[in-house]
């Protein structure tokens, strides 16, 4: 190991946190950790709540494995992985119940299911099982992140054109509405953050050419 | 006999897992480029859901529920363990995918084969572990009820990834904007299949 000391935000490590905002987002380049993700998306709240909570499983969870990471015996490291998960997400999740409740209980399945979330499983394999704790962290940290803004994106968009509020409050002003607007309750169904995702995905390959599938 | 009939109606097209929830999309996009492995993987699914969600039932049952351990001494009533679900489910998944696939590689070797390494990557698939939390949210009465959920929750599954695949592959003749092919219209022709199966949303069971 080399003794020479790297800068804590070296280039090298400042794109660690950059590119998966967007060059090698999570969800919209890597596929990874859509399962949790869009059935929540409704609502910004909730949006917001569980972007937060796969930050913290994420990030923590990646410097564990990245402190582990020689101890680990290669043939059981996918059980290693998940009891480490698992432990952070039940930490979240008890303090959601504690001090968000009803937020908690509109996310119903899907703290639990952080645990399953590709994303978080894929980087430990990816990342941080071959590199050291504060690059993980990093590492963790950007693509949470990059998770999260899409979630929110996706979120932001169901919200406004389906209930008309962020955040719950009323932003659509009453005149829209005497004028005779209608909110879009397709927006409300499930199926629509689908198609929401996949314009999203279809704007950013429209960008950078480089991300297009032949 | 006629709840369990419409549980298992009820959770291949009206709780359909993907359309209605999304869980077990990473596989479903990883592995639809082909009907045929899909056709496996999707068999994978149900088997290994069919086996969890009852197990995980018992599991809810007799340890985990607040006062469920009452069968051992009646000092343990108030014991409440339910902040362990989430690690005993995935605990048991992943035992339980183990087992499959063992099963499946000594009498069926065939399948085995076909399958690949998609059986041991059922254990993270979310389909599986929201199978049995939805179980534990839903608090099915008894393990018939339980077992048909998780069965039906798998045909459901596999319908979606059959019918995908076979749109995936018939798309490649199509003229689709450069910057959407692949992954984009994947995820839009999935939320238009949504759509189609939220009409059974209307049937009252």
């Amino acid at each position: 190991m080399s003794t020479e000391k790297e800068p804590l935000f070296s280039p090298k490590n400042l794109k660690l946190l950059s590119e998966p905002l967007g060059k090698s987002n999570p969800i919209t380049v890597q596929v990874l950790g859509i399962c949790s993700a869009l059935a929540v998306t409704v609502k910004l709240k909730p949006s917001i709540v569980l972007a937060l909570s796969v930050v913290v499983v994420m990030a923590v969870s990646n410097v564990a494995i990245s402190l582990l990471r020689k101890m680990i015996p290669p043939r059981i490291r996918i059980i290693v992985q998940l009891v480490v998960i698992a432990t952070m997400v039940i930490l979240v999740d008890q303090v959601l119940k504690a001090y968000a409740y009803d937020v908690s209980k509109q996310l119903s399945v899907f703290v639990g299911l952080i645990i399953t979330n590709c994303i978080i499983m894929g980087r430990l394999e990816a990342f941080a099982l071959a590199n050291r704790p504060w690059p993980a962290f990093l590492d963790g940290l950007g693509n949470a992140a990059g998770y999260g803004v899409i979630l929110i994106l996706v979120a932001f968009v169901r919200e406004l054109l389906g209930s008309g509020t962020l955040l719950d409050m009323q932003v659509i002003p009453q005149a829209f509405y005497d004028a005779g607007y209608v909110n879009n309750g397709m927006m409300i169904l499930p199926p629509m953050a689908l198609v929401v995702v996949g314009i999203i995905i279809w704007v950013q390959r429209a960008r950078r050419k480089e991300l297009i599938e032949d | 006999m006629e709840n369990l009939v419409n549980i298992f109606v009820k959770s291949i097209f009206i709780d359909n897992m993907i359309f209605a929830y999304f869980l077990g999309m990473c596989s479903y996009l990883a592995v639809s480029k082909t009907v045929k492995t899909s056709t496996g993987l999707g068999i994978a699914v149900i088997f290994v859901l069919g086996f969890t969600v009852p197990v995980n039932f018992l599991l809810e049952k007799f340890i985990l529920k607040a006062g469920a351990l009452t069968w051992i001494s009646p000092s343990l009533g108030d014991v409440d363990l339910s902040f362990l679900s989430f690690i005993m489910f995935i605990a048991v998944i992943a035992s339980m995918v183990q087992l499959v696939e063992m099963i499946i590689e000594k009498f069926a070797p065939a399948l085995y084969n076909s399958l690949g390494i998609f059986l041991p990557l059922i254990a993270v698939n979310c389909a599986i572990l929201g199978g049995s939390l939805f179980m534990q949210e839903r608090e099915y009465a008894n393990i018939a009820e339980a077992t048909v959920f998780g069965l039906g929750s798998g045909v459901g599954w596999f319908l979606a990834i059959v019918g995908i695949a076979a749109i995936r592959e018939k798309i490649q003749y199509s003229n689709v904007p450069a910057p959407l092919r692949g992954l984009g219209i994947t995820f839009i022709i999935t939320g238009l299949m949504g759509i189609a199966f939220m009409s059974f949303m209307g049937i009252k069971l």
